[in-house]
């Protein structure tokens, strides 16, 4: 237990806790915001009731990301001082400029959503909306446009022992960042779609606001079918710039041990990273792995006993973790296309309702195996190939960061307990209004047709 | 003039900027348990700072960022010395952030204490600590060649650090009540006037006595020794504050508020200027200060963000103008949000 140790662990814990709140900031901003320009183009009720209740869950769940999202801000600084002197010329302009374009829009605006139902017009109020969604999936365009650099950096060079910006354009362009936004916002609309689909799918299995939640259910059914089949897509591009500029990453997520032409996938793996071989490989497709990272059936792909096992990342959590979340993409996928066919019928598939419903956490497992996959792979460098992390951390006191770290475990665990037992709460309690009134409403049955 | 000395000043700007916005509903925060006296005037504070305080938030995380921008160095080594000093200022914004929204969501008496209490503790201890690490930093930061820490936590609490954490303390508070005056009427106003009253005179001895221990605590002198025009901000933040008293007489709150935000942000140049060139001066040797010269970008990232910096600023402070004078109206108790 050193201030390295510790200061991982830290970062692992703030960091990770934090990404339970982001995602779904990012995905119910625009569902709400969609909700509330419906209502204003429609004039019908229900999506007034629609953007205040599912904005109310929201509200809950952006104090929670918003606090813990400080933390992180400061935490390169307070742990990693090596490391931001060193890359500080790059990486400190990306999250400033987050600061200065994204985050202040979205945080001043939330406060005039709150509280400006009644001193802005219905158009002004439903752009308010927008702007929130707008600067906080922008925030996420910077922070990944960052964490890209650390996985890939480029547009620099290395001037007085440290990494200085060349090239502004190549930074904030390359491929790396451009696949890593896509596919990290899209699995977070991901996550939201499947949690209004499991928070309706409740209230529908208990013929509740059966307008109400039929309309939701169907809204995010949308959103989620779209979302998955890109985040799929782009995860499989993602695959392309990892074994393009991570090598060593490709290797372990596959747990790749020799290097070979028509390297296979294989379904199920055990890593024995002592003895650098796998004792446990199941299903092997062969030429799979060069297919899908090279797109050719016989290209070579490197394995880990080609490079120094200290260059190498932990292969167990990294392959893992890597098969976890394509295993969750794909039921996401399964889930959302099986609801396509049922989206008319919804109350006659309680199955089906009731499966959604216990889907809930499994987005947000994906989207932490995610996180996993990228940041662990990427060891044992904290800027891949460039500066290790075992180098990057403070000349800091191992009882300061002990404290500390007890200090957000118990801090956030807390929070965590609070946030999450109120969202559920108002998410059972479900919309304030009285549904006797609600089927008689003639938006009901020409909801029920279309398509 | 150089690219590092307009970054000095936007930092020291971007700084004075969240002391001033951040600053009120601090101190409202810090007033909390005294005016708070029942359920619907602790509610009406809330609502007070409600719409406006997430965004004056953020003014801290981009004079962060920007620190971590132009002068990575200094990000470095100034958090990393001050560890747990912010880390105690990170889990107070973090319990305050939350607690308007939770405090509400549960009809428990003890659910509301617990949040009653993260406000007061989540506002008070960034007051004070903030002041007492600039303090501390007007001062010189026991620093080595390495940019280590040579010091403890505790040695920031000096006799000149608490003064500074005192003034910024008295400077919040004055500022919220300030601002609660604004909003409110009846027993709540009339008590928000009355102690932006009984404070005043505090905060003015305190600052005289803040500038006296100055020139024996620091060199902060030194640079308006050199340029004595400069003593002019010295002037304007002395300004600030009798205007702020004046127009509580006059009972134009508005004018008052203006008056009491010169005065912080004046407070806070004071210190910029005085400090200039260095950004964190090390106590054990000037040789291993940290300046604008020695700990910034390079030229090229400090052309961008000052592109960067001259368009978004302006553009938020444009649409941060445009949501205060939204809600510069007294809280409506009958319709409110928390």
């Amino acid at each position: 237990m050193d201030a390295l140790f510790l200061s991982r662990l830290q970062f692992a814990a703030t960091t990770m806790f934090h990404f339970l709140f982001v995602p779904l900031t990012l995905g119910l901003s625009i569902m709400v915001a969609w909700m509330e320009t419906r209502y204003v183009k429609t004039g019908d009720e229900t999506y007034l009731k629609m953007t205040k209740f599912w904005g109310k869950l929201f509200l809950i769940n952006f104090a929670v990301g918003v606090v813990t999202g400080i933390t992180l801000e400061f935490q390169f600084g307070t742990n990693w001082s090596i490391y931001s002197a060193y890359v500080g010329d790059i990486f400190g302009s990306l999250l400033a400029i987050e600061a200065t374009a994204a985050f202040f829009l979205e945080s001043t605006f939330i406060g005039v959503w709150i509280f400006g139902w009644n001193k802005l017009s219905k158009k002004a109020h439903a752009g308010v909306a927008w702007l929130i969604a707008i600067g906080s999936n922008f925030s996420a365009v910077w922070i990944l446009i960052a964490n890209a650099w650390m996985q890939s950096p480029v547009g620099f060079t290395i001037r007085d022992g440290r990494a200085e910006l060349v090239d502004f354009f190549a930074v904030i362009t390359q491929k790396f960042a451009v696949v890593k936004f896509i596919h990290t916002v899209t699995a977070a609309y991901v996550l939201a779609a499947f949690f209004v689909m499991g928070i309706s799918a409740y209230h529908l299995l208990k013929k509740r606001h059966v307008h109400f939640f039929t309309r939701s259910f169907r809204a995010a059914l949308t959103f989620g079918l779209v979302s998955s089949l890109v985040v799929f897509i782009l995860g499989d591009l993602n695959g392309v710039v990892v074994a393009e500029k991570q090598p060593t990453k490709l290797a372990a997520m596959e747990s790749l041990w020799e290097t070979q032409t028509r390297a296979p996938v294989y379904l199920f793996t055990w890593p024995d990273e002592k003895n650098e071989r796998n004792s446990i490989e199941i299903g092997a497709i062969p030429g799979a792995l060069s297919f899908l990272t090279k797109h050719d059936i016989n290209a070579e792909i490197r394995g880990l006993r080609d490079f120094p096992p200290d260059e190498r990342p932990p292969v167990l959590i990294t392959s893992f973790a890597f098969k976890g979340m394509v295993g969750l993409g794909c039921v996401f996928i399964l889930l959302t296309v099986i609801g396509w066919f049922k989206r008319n019928k919804l109350l006659e598939s309680p199955k089906y309702l009731k499966i959604m419903l216990y889907s809930i956490p499994l987005p947000y497992l994906a989207v932490q195996l995610g996180w996993l996959l990228t940041e662990v792979g990427r060891q044992p460098w904290i800027v891949y190939g460039l500066i290790r992390t075992s180098d990057a951390v403070s000349p800091i006191a191992t009882s300061q960061v002990a404290v500390s770290l007890v200090g957000f475990v118990v801090v956030y665990s807390l929070l965590g307990i609070a946030g999450f037992s109120l969202i559920a709460k108002y998410a059972i309690k479900g919309p304030d209004f009285d549904d006797t009134e609600e089927d008689t409403q003639p938006g009901a049955a020409l909801d029920a047709s279309a398509a | 003039m150089e690219l590092q000395s307009i970054w000095f000043f936007l930092w020291g700007l971007l700084w004075a900027i969240f002391f001033m916005t951040d600053g009120f509903d601090l101190g409202i925060g810090t007033l909390y348990p005294i005016l708070g006296k029942n359920e619907e005037k602790k509610r009406v504070m809330i609502n007070a700072m409600g719409p406006l305080w997430d965004g004056n938030q953020v003014w801290l995380i981009t004079a962060g960022g920007v620190t971590f921008a132009a002068f990575p160095i200094v990000y470095a080594v100034m958090f990393s010395s001050l560890y747990t000093a912010l880390m105690l200022i990170l889990f107070a914004l973090i319990i305050r952030g939350v607690s308007f929204e939770f405090r509400g969501k549960l009809d428990d008496p003890r659910w509301i204490k617990i949040w009653d209490t993260c406000i007061f503790v989540g506002s008070f201890l960034p007051a004070l600590l903030f002041g007492v690490a600039f303090a501390n930093i007007f001062q010189g930061i026991p620093i080595d060649g390495d940019g280590i820490f040579q010091g403890n936590v505790l040695a920031l609490f000096n006799p000149y650090g608490i003064l500074g954490g005192i003034l910024f303390v008295l400077l919040f508070v004055q500022h919220g009540a300030i601002w609660l005056a604004i909003k409110t009427d009846g027993e709540l106003h009339e008590n928000a006037v009355r102690i932006s009253g009984k404070i005043w005179p505090i905060l003015l001895a305190v600052a005289v006595i803040f500038l006296v221990y100055t020139k024996f605590a620091t060199d902060l002198y030194d640079n308006y020794l050199a340029n004595p025009v400069l003593f002019l901000v010295v002037l304007l933040t002395v300004a600030g504050l009798i205007g702020s008293r004046i127009f509580m007489a006059k009972q134009e709150f508005f004018k008052a508020w203006f008056s009491s935000a010169l005065t912080i942000v004046g407070t806070t140049f004071f210190g910029v200027i005085g400090l200039f060139p260095n950004l964190f001066p090390s106590s054990l040797d000037p040789a291993y200060s940290l300046t604008a010269f020695n700990a910034s970008s390079s030229p090229l990232t400090l052309k961008i963000m000052l592109v960067v910096v001259v368009i978004f600023v302006p553009v938020v402070l444009a649409y941060q103008i445009w949501a205060y004078n939204l809600f510069k109206t007294k809280v409506n108790t009958q319709e409110m949000t928390y």
